[in-house]
């Protein structure tokens, strides 16, 4: 039976952890309640009350009735989340199996750069990066190929979870496969990478959710030529105008309709996520 | 011992260089008629030996490389000492003359540097290859055929063939910005130095006084308050996060506790939804016309707004919890990870001594956890250091402040501000110069942090 200590500890805890979950959902209900808010008949801007007098879909009417790009937006950063999502995959991937599997000479060299190379800030290169785009006729209307261009290219840099997991599968199958005469490249494609499921969608997985937040770089390749905007420009411009008191409902709208199908997409892969972070935190 | 190590390096470095040159020299001094023709053009003696994949890949590398160096690399290294000087404008007739392109001179130039010592490097590799073909020859041993050379790219050369596109993409995207953004550092461009209007020029080390400079007209007050706000924000971002994280796990994970997934689930929403969504929401909650301010006041609880973000205080510290927010979760889930690794008999020996819950873990379940994630502490301080979205979501650096200088607000990390430098001051080689800086501060942090580690210092610790 438990003791009367443990019974108030537990209490205590259970109480411990609603505080917390109300916090932690607070956020989230707000934005759901406010999108509903009617715009009509009631203040587009910020109140001082969650729960909407008069519920409405006014604020998604207006995002695809054709007032706002926003569809076009959604699309744009659809794409560039789908590629980047499959570059970086591809890349990272790559780099992480030479690096776990083989020995060649400058390997350590590699990694020693590339270790130092990620202490510099990477918006230091912003401007060399946009000219580099702008050479290649990959800036304003050709955005959408540069943010990919960009978000794919440096990737290789980030392989530490994958090679991580890699040296955790045994060298001998490689070993036992090659003396069945397999090449390298068939036992990596044939026998490695299928073991490495959990790594390979966690790789696509955190790829695919960095161009939804990416304002930064999106906003300064693609200045002023709204048709190569994503969601993240849409978002902190509807909530930094001036005028954002019309646009705050509609904030709170995008940000359901851009939330969901990312949430729903982690939630479902979140096993995979879970066991990558935590084989990245203890390799380091 | 860091000196030995680096001193290690460079003469490794050296011997690696050295033996190399030397088998250039001998590789030259040995050189068939055919080998000498392909020092001029690549690949040609590999034709002659039938050896076509290597004899097109080298050749097509020089014919790339002379066109990078000779085609337009040439006319914009020849004026690198200067770059440029003769301005664009109006001729007298009405027509535009385009005037010289500092930044172009700048970046075609650092292009064709690279190019030329490839371009050394290839030729090297085409010398010794033609030796050691020669000689293999000469000893009666044949030569890998074409169709061998390609079936290596999957096998005896796989690694590389792999890396070449990686490799290749960073070098262009991450190498060559960062050397370009380095010789910025010590010109003058900023926005009455921008081409094609105007030209910049080689200051010399300008910029680095101006930074360390604290009278009137330089940088340094602003320059060490961001530094100093920027690295205690990362220790309480890092260690705060760290410790409640890790409470929340044993919290949850504590015995007699129901529905384990769904508080763990509750919390990965955080991680699950974008961050320009929440963060930007949870920003503007704060705002003095934000949710809670009218709330209060609707409430008659207070009558002017709460000032979140407009005082410099309550924003460092509104910023810091902000943070919690955001980071508690990702501490949970690693953390719920490694605790069920600690042998259950540990603790099951420690409660038979009598040890408290807080005892067991002071003793057991920290110097654990500490040992493991030690060097996830390291990259997340890191991390912090750098962590852009948060400060800038939230509130964008703000409050301004009359005591700093060029756009840094009170809540500004050197990162954001050196956002702010660029994109909304146009101050180009400030920002570069701030940029060299984050990566002094990082490298010094990092090696002094990383041979304090204990899995450093004592691999074996908890085997």
């Amino acid at each position: 039976m438990m003791s009367r200590k443990q019974k108030i500890g537990n209490a205590l805890a259970y109480i411990v952890l609603v505080i917390i979950s109300f916090i932690w959902l607070f956020p989230f209900v707000g934005l759901v309640l406010q999108s509903f808010r009617s715009y009509k008949l009631e203040p587009g801007g910020m109140v001082g009350y969650l729960v909407p007098k008069h519920f409405s879909l006014d604020s998604y009417i207006y995002l695809f009735s054709g007032e706002s790009q926003f569809p076009k937006w959604y699309m744009n950063t659809m794409i560039i989340a789908l590629c980047v999502s499959a570059g970086v995959t591809v890349i990272s991937i790559c780099v992480a199996y030479a690096l776990s599997r083989f020995r060649f000479p400058g390997r350590q060299f590699l990694m020693k750069t590339w270790l130092v190379l990620g202490m510099f800030p990477g918006f230091l290169t912003m401007i060399c990066l946009y000219f580099l785009l702008k050479i290649m006729g990959l800036t304003q209307a050709g955005a959408i190929p540069g943010l990919i261009l960009v978000g794919v290219a440096s990737s290789g840099m980030s392989y530490y979870v994958s090679k991580g997991y890699f040296d955790t599968i045994p060298l001998s199958l490689d070993e036992a496969a090659r003396i069945d005469g397999a090449s390298r490249a068939q036992i990596m494609f044939h026998m490695i990478l299928p073991l490495s499921k959990p790594v390979i969608i966690y790789t696509a997985l955190v790829a695919f959710m960095g161009p939804w937040c990416d304002y930064i770089f999106a906003s300064y390749i693609a200045f002023g030529h709204s048709a190569s905007y994503n969601v993240a420009i849409a978002l902190r411009n509807w909530v930094w105008t001036n005028d954002y008191q019309g646009f705050f409902t509609r904030f709170c709208a995008a940000g359901i309709i851009v939330a969901v199908p990312v949430t729903v997409l982690f939630m479902f892969l979140q096993k995979y996520y879970v066991e990558g972070i935590t084989g990245g935190a203890v390799k380091g | 011992m860091d000196m030995n190590r680096t001193k290690r390096n460079v003469n490794a470095f050296g011997m690696y260089f050295t033996r190399h040159l030397r088998l250039v020299g001998n590789a030259i001094k040995h050189s068939t008629i055919a080998a000498k023709i392909s020092m001029v053009i690549f690949g040609f003696a590999h034709f002659l030996r039938l050896q076509f994949l290597r004899g097109v890949a080298l050749l097509a590398g020089e014919v790339g490389l002379l066109y990078v160096i000779f085609g337009f690399g040439w006319q914009y290294l020849s004026k690198m000492g200067t770059l440029g000087t003769s301005m664009g404008g109006y001729n007298p007739d009405g027509t535009i003359s385009y005037g010289d392109n500092s930044f172009f001179i700048l970046l075609y130039g650092i292009l064709a540097v690279l190019a030329i010592f490839a371009l050394i490097v290839l030729w090297c590799i085409n010398i010794v290859d033609n030796y050691n073909c020669e000689k293999k020859l000469s000893e009666g041993r044949t030569l890998p055929r074409n169709i061998d050379d390609w079936r290596n790219l999957f096998d005896k050369n796989f690694a590389q063939t792999i890396l070449t596109i990686p490799v290749l993409g960073i070098f262009v995207f991450t190498v060559i910005p960062i050397i370009f953004m380095i010789c910025i550092a010590f010109t003058n461009y900023d926005k009455d130095h921008t081409p094609p209007a105007a030209l910049f020029t080689w200051v010399g080390l300008e910029n680095f006084k101006k930074i360390f400079d604290f009278g009137g007209m330089g940088l340094g007050s602003t320059f060490f308050r961001v530094l100093g706000w920027t690295l205690i924000w990362a220790l309480f971002a890092t260690f705060l996060n760290y410790f409640l994280g890790m409470a929340v796990a044993i919290l949850i994970n504590r015995k007699g506790i129901k529905f384990k997934r769904l508080w763990r689930t509750i919390l990965v929403t955080t991680i699950a939804v974008p961050q320009i969504v929440s963060l930007l929401y949870i920003g503007k909650l704060f705002a003095a016309d934000g949710l809670i301010n009218l709330f209060l006041k609707n409430q008659g609880l207070i009558t002017n707004p709460i000032p979140f973000w407009t005082n410099a205080n309550y924003a460092r510290v509104l910023i810091i919890i902000i943070n919690l927010w955001v980071g508690i979760p990702y501490m949970m889930l690693i953390a719920t990870g490694l605790l069920l690794n600690i042998p259950a008999d540990l603790y099951e020996s420690a409660r038979i001594d009598g040890a408290s819950a807080f005892q067991m873990f002071r003793k057991i379940t920290l110097p654990y956890m500490m040992f493991v994630t030690g060097p996830f502490l390291l990259t997340s301080y890191i991390g912090n250091l750098n962590n852009f979205n948060v400060i800038y979501l939230l509130n964008s650096g703000q409050p301004k402040s009359m005591s700093l200088v060029n756009g840094a607000g009170s809540t500004d990390l050197l990162v954001t501000w050196l956002y702010t430098v660029t994109v909304t001051n146009n101050d180009y080689k400030t920002a570069a110069v701030i940029g060299i800086m984050v990566f002094l501060v990082t490298s010094v942090i990092s090696l002094i942090v990383y041979g304090m580690l204990p899995s450093i210092k004592n691999e074996e610790g908890f085997q």
